[in-house]
């Protein structure tokens, strides 16, 4: 396997953990491409930070819009509801 | 409402979802809140990630959940409510982003991409620090949003669908309509360009390799 056969399977390599263990290529390159080993790691820890972020937090003022917009669509959708 | 609830993905169970939107469905607005309440927070990420504005990500949430309100009745269980939640979210936040854009339809509609034509690593080196300390760090936010938003709008709402949201490549390929394959390209072509961005900034120098294309 070269560098550029992995580049194009990089998505398998590191979205399924046993990718590496079923095929023995992926393994054997990685072991003597330091390179290639050190991309995957990069685009891992990519990942993991986009995950890991803070939640975005709505508006404080948008609240209070979004709350009556919901019910009077929901007094529209179901007349004999107490909302 | 709590103005801050927000679960992590996590913590919003498949089964949690269905039962409130089931009790939703017979008119019960608190089940409806209770739902809102779990889901606003991933919708207004995915809006935000996706067009980089909050007053753009508001309108999506409010037309998210007002569409969830008159559509209540259709769900059919095929995918879990929060799938079909992020999939209405995201198809009103590409409507704003097309009108924006000035676009009738591109640029997300089925294009044939290749893995042939995929940029190469060029700034290889190990980070300077792991991803736990980092997130500590004030910075990371500006950083992380000024990267996502430098990518083309059709690899940043895959990227956002797969790696942020975790939808499956057939949930991402089926609410952005595109085929399999040409999901697989656009995530991968995002996933290079972010690394490659982040690891310019994060990446400890005395490390760096040259790529190796020899072998």
């Amino acid at each position: 396997m070269t560098c550029e056969e992995l580049l194009r399977a990089l998505n398998e390599v590191i979205d399924d953990q046993s990718a590496l263990a079923l095929y023995h290529e992926f393994a054997d390159h990685l072991a003597g491409c330091n390179p290639c080993h050190l991309v995957i790691d990069n685009i891992r820890k990519t990942i993991q930070l986009y995950k890991a972020g803070e939640p975005y937090l709505m508006p404080d003022g948008f609240q209070d819009r979004f709350r009556d917009a919901l019910r009077a669509k929901w007094k529209a959708k179901f007349p004999d509801a107490t909302t | 409402m709590d103005p801050t609830t927000r679960s992590p993905p996590g913590d919003t169970t498949a089964a949690d979802d269905l039962a409130l939107l089931r009790l939703a469905q017979t008119g019960d607005f608190a089940a409806f809140e209770g739902l809102v309440g779990r889901l606003q927070g991933r919708v207004y990420g995915v809006a935000y990630r996706i067009l980089g504005q909050a007053q753009d990500a508001e309108d999506v949430v409010q037309q998210t959940f007002l569409s969830l309100i008159e559509h209540i009745d259709t769900f059919r269980g095929e995918s879990a409510v929060a799938t079909w939640v992020l999939r209405i979210a995201t198809n009103f936040a590409l409507k704003i982003l097309r009108k924006k854009r000035g676009l009738p339809t591109v640029p997300f509609d089925e294009q044939d991409e290749s893995f042939d034509t995929l940029p190469h690593p060029d700034y290889i080196a190990q980070w300077r620090e792991a991803p736990d300390s980092l997130v500590e760090r004030a910075e990371l936010r500006e950083l992380l949003d000024r990267a996502i938003a430098e990518l083309d709008d059709k690899y940043r709402v895959v990227f956002v669908l797969r790696d942020i949201e975790e939808l499956s490549t057939e949930e991402t390929a089926d609410a952005l309509g595109l085929s399999i394959s040409n999901v697989k390209v656009r995530l991968l072509r995002a996933r290079m360009q972010l690394r490659e961005r982040l690891t310019r900034e994060l990446g400890d120098e005395a490390t760096r390799v040259q790529p190796d294309h020899t072998h």
